[in-house]
């Protein structure tokens, strides 16, 4: 039993790794920062007295994700889960004016997610067994101003993960959309909101929950799907209009 | 490209006074702390880690604060040894947690669990074991510093250890520390032997110290509102890590307090009168008189012995929205105890009670340059901010401790008057020399370096 956190760098997932070590799971965390990935991996296995190794993974290296993924079997064994907690914000304002940011934005976001994901498909369908979890955001329900760059490859990833859900659905593979609202990480840092912002930990508690409940599409914190339910209802002639 | 994000936040200490306009970065990679520093445009730095030093020894007008609170991991423990590496804003709660478990816990640890060993090495701070075990730099070996320049330096005893001594207490103007290797302690069980004695004076209080050698934790909490001959009066409670097989229970305020954690705190201010003269004497006798006369023994668990007020989250809002300070200092031994005296006597006559009061002997273990334990006894009294009455109090107080050749603890500090301060530490010109070689440019500042003229000269 392993589980693979890519992008491990990001907070949620450093706590995702506890989660699962805890448990008793060997653990694979990797990030783009191999060094900043060996401390969370160290954090992980002194505090939780389990496993957990670590590795650099590229998520724009789409030729190298095979050859990433074997490395990470031959070291923890066959992937039971893979929660890709990768990605990159951004700067919505540059990705207007510069092509190669956008691109880049979306690659990391999207094209990444796909590649990896099918890849990790082949394996498990194999095994008829696994689970995938991906981390997108509420920014891809609704296209806004704001950030549409990132939000469009988040919200492409959600429908991707749709139809890989429904794919694999009849081999046992469970496939989880994970659809984050404000969580106190580097996003959100110094963000004045009303909104409440969730605690990393509390998040990571939630997901390890509902991968182990195999949920389908899981908002958190929950109220966010009301919030985006409201904010999807709302007509696009007014939409277009508003400075969200 | 830096990807901190510098957001403008007030900040304050556990007193809440004073309170510090700064650009606040939290980074979570190591490369975001070492880009912090490059992307300071010319302002100065400081770190910053739970906020539980009580006055301006973490805040930074007009000037960059590195919030430590996510640079957390530990890194590495061998328990064979006992030897932990972890970064800088790994607090004693969580070590306690992790390890408590395995039969180890913190060398030394001070009033509240909620502190980060960065805090920990910069106030050099002290607990009940300071008689025997000194203090907390007493357990590092290696000190990893972001120093001025950019550079990381490791330091120790046996390494840069010019740096190593000034780092120690040093307050966080030598650098911004991001990693230590500290040492823990073996223990049984969570559970301490403890005994409590009530002592009617102070004359009893160092008669009870002086025979309580044997026990590696000692401190007497201190009623100095009653005068007379009951001067000095208070429990002196003394303890040791219970041995193996020892078993107990949480107090019912500490289970409360973890069941519910909400519901034993303090989320808003307390009016300003709620602590005041009358209010404190209540207590005092209450508490006193609460305790039987001599000696009780029990098994306590490590939390209530050594933590007491963190049952209570935010007790800090008891002073209400006017904040609250610790005059805390310690003097030379003296068979006489005339320094003690003359406090409890001044503080009585100025009306102004303190509501927390604690008095412990120190050990001979003395770090040196601006680290506070020195050998003797050491009294910490709270106060809640009352203006140019208290600010008179505590000039008084000064006059005495430096007369006896005491000083005062930094880390509770918002207001000793320079030219008292350099008097109090023989020893720093001789920091200064060593923190200025390092940091010419005095990129590290703080509130209370300005005031102290420690780092950024006279503000």
């Amino acid at each position: 039993m392993s589980v693979l956190i890519l992008g491990a760098t990001s907070r949620i997932a450093h706590e995702l790794a506890h989660r699962y070590a805890e448990n008793g799971q060997s653990v694979f965390v990797a990030a783009r920062d191999a060094d900043e990935a060996a401390r969370v991996a160290a954090d992980v296995g002194v505090r939780t007295e389990g496993t957990c190794a670590s590795g650099r993974f590229d998520a724009t290296d789409f030729a190298g994700h095979a050859a990433f993924l074997d490395s990470v079997r031959e070291t923890v064994g066959p992937i039971e889960v893979a929660i890709l907690a990768f990605g990159d914000m951004g700067d919505q304002h540059a990705s207007e004016g510069d092509f190669e940011a956008a691109r880049h934005v979306i690659d990391v976001n999207y094209t990444a997610a796909v590649s990896i994901c099918e890849l990790l498909a082949a394996s498990m369908t194999e095994r008829a067994a696994g689970s995938i979890v991906g981390i997108a955001s509420v920014a891809g329900d609704r296209g806004r101003q704001s950030n549409y760059i990132y939000g469009s490859a988040k919200g492409a990833f959600a429908l991707y993960l749709q139809g890989l859900r429904n794919r694999l659905f009849k081999s046992g593979v469970h496939v989880m959309t994970v659809k984050l609202g404000f969580v106190d990480t580097r996003m959100t840092y110094g963000l004045k909101t009303g909104i409440p912002i969730a605690a990393p930990d509390a998040v990571s508690r939630a997901i390890f929950d509902a991968q182990r409940g195999r949920s389908d599409v899981f908002y958190y914190p929950h109220f966010w799907r009301g919030i985006m339910s409201v904010v999807k209802a709302i007509p696009e002639a007014a939409f277009k209009r508003l400075s969200l | 490209m830096s990807q901190n994000r510098w957001a403008q936040q007030t900040l304050w200490g556990w007193g809440r006074y004073p309170r510090v306009e700064s650009l606040v970065a939290r980074p979570e990679r190591r490369k975001e702390v070492l880009d912090a520093l490059a992307d300071r445009q010319g302002d100065p730095v400081l770190a910053f880690g739970l906020g539980r030093c009580y006055g301006d020894a973490a805040l930074l007008r007009e000037g960059r604060v590195v919030l430590t609170r996510r640079l957390d991991r530990m890194l590495a423990f061998d328990p064979e040894t006992g030897w932990l590496r972890c970064e800088a804003g790994v607090s004693l709660e969580e070590i306690l947690h992790t390890f408590v478990p395995r039969g180890f816990f913190p060398p030394v640890v001070p009033g509240t669990q909620f502190v980060t060993v960065g805090g920990a090495i910069a106030c050099d701070i002290h607990g009940k074991n300071h008689h025997v075990d000194g203090s907390f730099a007493d357990h590092i070996r290696r000190v990893e510093l972001l120093v001025a320049d950019g550079r990381v330096v490791t330091c120790g005893p046996d390494e840069e250890p010019e740096l190593f001594w000034a780092t120690v207490g040093g307050m966080g103007l030598t650098g911004l520390i991001l990693s230590c290797e500290l040492q823990l302690a073996r223990i049984d069980n969570p559970y301490i032997e403890m005994e409590s004695i009530r002592v009617e004076n102070l004359e009893q209080f160092f008669e009870v110290s002086a025979e309580s050698g044997h026990f590696t934790h000692t401190v007497s909490w201190l009623d100095c509102v009653t005068t007379g001959k009951a001067t000095g009066r208070g429990i002196f409670m003394r303890g040791r890590h219970a041995p193996a097989g020892t078993t107990g229970g949480l107090s019912l305020l500490s289970r409360l307090g973890r069941a519910a954690p909400a519901l034993i705190n303090f989320p808003v201010d307390g009016p300003d009168w709620m602590l005041n003269q009358a209010t404190i004497k209540a207590f005092n006798e209450v508490y006193f008189r609460k305790h039987p006369k001599g000696q009780v023994n029990s098994i306590v668990h490590y939390e209530p012995f050594f933590f007491p007020l963190d049952a209570v989250r935010n007790w800090n809002r008891m002073y209400g929205n006017r904040g609250f300070l610790q005059y805390q200092f310690v003097v030379p031994p003296d068979p006489s105890h005339k320094a003690i005296r003359l406090v409890l006597e001044e503080i009585t006559r100025s009306g102004l009670g303190s509501f927390l009061a604690v008095i412990k002997e120190f050990g001979e273990r003395q770090h040196g340059g601006i680290s506070f334990p020195a050998p003797g006894p050491m009294i910490a009294l709270d106060f809640g901010i009352a203006g140019q009455p208290l600010f008179d109090l505590l000039d008084r107080l000064d006059r005495i401790v430096l007369d006896a050749g005491g000083r005062i603890y930094l880390g509770k500090d918002s207001r000793v008057p320079r030219h008292v301060f350099e008097q109090m530490f023989p020893e720093l010109p001789k920091w200064k020399a060593v923190r200025d070689a390092w940091d010419p440019g005095h990129v590290f500042q703080s509130e209370l370096g300005r005031r102290l003229g420690l780092s950024g000269g006279q503000r």
